[in-house]
């Protein structure tokens, strides 16, 4: 890059092929015998370390964790980069590799995993293999019988009190062995590595671990209770938090029958492959799933199953209605106050501009949360100011409203500056001509400016339903979804498919992956549909306006 | 109004000068005022000693600034502030310089996959990423076993999964304005013995800076605004950015966190409120790549 651009007529450069006589030549031949400049060399040089360095440091865990498929993927990367940048040829593929692998990774990976969720039933008591489904029945219907260890209980975690994994620290007052134990199994400890106390036998401190104090052991008394360490003969509970038993399962998994038995009641549950469950003749299910593809079983269930089909419906409709309604709005408002303020005799415009772009440029999170509390009914600024008693956040309608209202403070400005933008860039002779012509500023504005506007602007308010369409942050900093109706608390008045899918992936009536990422689809189904039309209208818009 | 002095021509002149000008200034106070009423609400809250939403009005009933200074002594606002400015800054940075890359590559040049590269673009861009956040979640769980320096807790997650994002929108609105600058311009250049590289550099981003100015302040709004995945990644009080730290402040009593949450509010407003008026020349011809045309 440090050769100077040198002026016309100095069209060899040293260190470049002379054009073949007889040929014109092309950009793109040029481009591809430029020289190679001393700067350009060293960037080159020191990028590629990057990437080498990058992929050496990314290596070791990925050999460490024995994540063989990883490591190819990293390694055929890594020489297909310094394949492209050492080579002269695939000049495009420069520019738009660094952009696609973040992509890749991070956007196009991500789809897919959800789209292939969408298809199973993924979610809470379906998380995991049969396997692991089968693990998680035997060692919770661990029960205490007579004769079985105790061991005195100490807990702890690896790395931070609140947040680290749980270990059991174990220590068997008989035979004075130490253990520690975690979902993953039992391991023993090494005597010298830990401090026993003599009093009450307890492991006071361990290397590599946290012990934690009474109150930070209760305040995960639910995650302790919860911790079961599988071994050999049944499993280890605690029994409070100073004491645990090995205890033996009631409930086993028997491979000939593919079912499951309880050694008390001799009740049987038999797999279903279908539903992953195992379920029992009378049709009771283990809470303990597994993961396994439905097929299109949560499609149907969308457009079919009445308890989520009509609040998607339901859901759509509005979802539609704050889309436009909140570009809509906004670009009218918007419009109007940027065509009063542009005319040639108009003084002080940039002070007027100034002030008015302020809501764009403010924190649009934090001023949802001031705008929730503005129809706050007992101490709102709206009420207040207006000696108001409106409940604005209890109604279906007057939430609906409000929103829309918060919508167009935080939207306007945009709409203002783009639209002014785009009325500079509308010669003046054009309006002058109609003006000369006899038409009223109305008749004008509707037969030159306003289509004008609409081809400049229409990729924006497209992009901008888009984006509406979607906008989680309006719904959820101010009303969450609500009001919701007492009978249906899954599905409030101003829930957008989008928080309505977020509640039901992370929601409190327990996760459902798969059906939230059939819901996902369907968003990104009709978000696109819609903007594929308008793109379309929008191109024969122009042609017939340039 | 009106005294009797008055002719009727002054009269009629004050008419026709209503009618002209004088009726547009009235729709700019007015649009100010809109504009204006719930931010000084904020700073009023902002300046109440009391700190609490209730006892609130519109126009400031005090002036202490106990507010500001609980803020800092009573939560990790700093911490906040700075994780927020630095990972905003950085990405929108790193995200219009790919978004450049790539607008330069669809707009200047013409290769296999061209056309179907950009509807991908478009059509993955509707995906939005926060829709996939049980994939992300999955797939970050993943890499913190891995690489505990990239994964939760970290503003390196975050920023990797907001680049994933790079692409797409930006791309588009900067390759429609590319496209409108005239192609004689890096041809010469190329004829000259320019490499592709020299044209991207010094003939192309300095011509395209008031594109890169608007999507980098989008970019930056964005960032600053991303809660949901944030949300997600943050666990830590320190390593939470200011969306996902003052929402906590919020979330629980909120009546009488109110004053220190608007004092929060406003300083979160500086650098954006800075940044914009800073860019304002490019923000209005940037927006509309119409109105760069020639």
């Amino acid at each position: 890059m440090s050769a100077p651009l040198s002026g016309p007529g100095s069209t060899r450069t040293p260190g470049r092929e002379p054009a073949r006589p007889g040929l014109p030549r092309t950009s793109r031949t040029a481009r591809n015998h430029a020289p190679i400049t001393a700067t350009g060399l060293v960037v080159k040089v020191v990028l590629l370390g990057l990437v080498a360095g990058i992929a050496i440091w990314a290596a070791f865990p990925l050999i460490e964790a024995g994540h063989w498929i990883g490591l190819g993927v990293l390694v055929a990367t890594t020489a297909a980069l310094f394949y492209l940048y050492l080579g002269r040829r695939h000049i495009p593929a420069k520019y738009l590799v660094p952009g696609t692998l973040f992509l890749i990774a991070f956007q196009v990976l991500p789809v897919l995993f959800t789209a292939s969720t969408a298809f199973t039933n993924f979610g809470d008591g379906h998380r995991g293999s049969k396997d692991d489904a089968v693990v998680a029945i035997q060692t919770s219907s661990v029960k205490q019988v007579p004769g079985s260890t105790e061991y005195a209980l100490t807990i702890a975690t690896k790395g931070d009190p609140a947040t680290g994994d749980l270990v059991f620290l174990l220590s068997d007052p008989k035979t004075k062995q130490v253990f520690a134990g975690d979902a993953g199994g039992l391991r023993q400890l090494d005597a010298s590595d830990v401090t026993v106390s003599s009093l009450s036998g307890k492991i006071t401190a361990a290397d590599g671990y946290t012990v934690l104090n009474i109150g930070q052991a209760s305040g995960r008394s639910d995650a302790v209770t919860a911790l079961i360490v599988p071994t050999d003969d049944g499993a280890i509970r605690s029994n409070g938090l100073t004491r645990a038993y090995e205890g033996k399962a009631a409930r086993a998994y028997d491979a000939g029958c593919d079912c499951v038995k309880d050694s008390e009641t001799g009740k049987t549950w038999t797999a279903d492959e279908k539903v992953g469950s195992f379920v029992a003749a009378d049709g009771e299910r283990l809470t303990q799933g597994w993961k396994v593809n439905v097929g299109l079983k949560n499609f149907g269930a969308v457009l079919t199953d009445p308890n989520i089909s009509g609040p998607f419906f339901g859901t759509l409709a509005w979802n539609f209605a704050f889309a436009i309604g909140s570009t809509g709005f906004t670009f009218l408002l918007g419009m109007a106050i940027a065509l009063a303020l542009h005319s040639p005799r108009m003084r002080g415009t940039n002070f007027y501009r100034v002030l008015l772009i302020l809501p764009y440029a403010m924190p649009s999170f934090a001023m949802l949360l001031v705008w929730r509390d503005m129809f706050n009914t007992d101490f709102g600024l709206l009420n207040n100011l207006f000696g108001l008693d409106v409940d604005w956040f209890g109604g279906a309608w007057s939430a609906r409203i409000a929103v829309l209202l918060v919508q167009l403070w935080l939207g306007y400005p945009y709409m203002f500056l783009v639209a002014t933008g785009a009325l500079q860039a509308i010669p003046r002779e054009l309006t002058e001509a109609t003006s000369v012509d006899g038409a009223t500023p109305w008749q004008s504005f509707r037969a030159v400016t306003l289509p004008l506007l609409l081809v400049a602007l229409s990729p924006l308010l497209i992009a901008s339903f888009a984006y509406n369409f979607n906008n989680v942050n309006a719904i959820l900093f101010t009303t969450e979804g609500g009001p919701f109706a007492p009978d249906n608390p899954r599905n409030g008045a101003t829930d957008l498919l989008i928080t309505y899918t977020y509640r039901l992936a992370f929601g409190a009536q327990g996760a459902e992956y798969g059906l939230a990422a059939t819901v996902s689809i369907f968003i990104f189904a009709i978000v696109a549909t819609v903007s594929a039309i308008s793109f379309r209208r929008t191109r024969k818009q122009e042609e017939v306006y340039s | 109004m009106t005294s009797l002095a008055e002719t009727p021509v002054a009269r009629r002149s004050r008419g026709r000068w209503f009618a002209l000008v004088g009726w547009r200034h009235l729709v700019g106070v007015l649009a100010v005022l809109f504009s204006l009423f719930p931010i000084m609400f904020v700073i009023s809250a902002a300046l109440n000693p009391l700190g609490t939403l209730s006892s609130t009005e519109l126009l400031p009933t005090g002036a202490s600034l106990e507010n500001f200074t609980n803020l800092f002594d009573r939560t990790a606002f700093g911490h906040w502030f700075l994780n927020s400015l630095l990972l905003a800054g950085v990405a929108s940075f790193a995200s219009i310089f790919l978004s450049a890359l790539a607008a330069y590559a669809f707009s200047r040049m013409r290769f296999a996959g061209r056309r179907i590269g950009l509807l991908t673009l478009l059509l993955i861009q509707m995906f939005p990423q926060f829709l996939a956040i049980v994939a992300i979640f999955l797939i970050f769980t993943t890499i913190t076993d891995l690489y505990p320096g990239i994964g939760f807790n970290t503003p390196w997650g975050l920023f990797l999964l907001y680049m994933g994002g790079a692409l797409g929108a930006n791309t588009w609105l900067m390759k429609g304005f590319f496209d409108t600058l005239p192609k004689e311009l890096d041809e010469s250049a190329t004829m000259d013995g320019a490499s592709h590289v020299q044209v991207f550099f010094r003939i192309m981003l300095p011509l395209v800076a008031p594109i890169l100015a608007v999507t980098g302040l989008l970019a930056f709004i964005g960032s600053i605004n991303e809660f949901i995945i944030a949300n997600v990644f943050l666990t830590n009080t320190d390593s939470k950015t200011l969306a996902v730290g003052m929402y906590g402040l919020v979330a629980g009593e909120r009546n009488n966190n109110f004053g220190m949450f608007a004092a929060g509010t406003l300083l979160t407003a500086i650098p954006t409120v800075l940044v914009f008026q800073l860019l304002q020349r490019y923000i209005v011809s940037g927006l509309t790549s119409g109105a760069v045309k020639g």
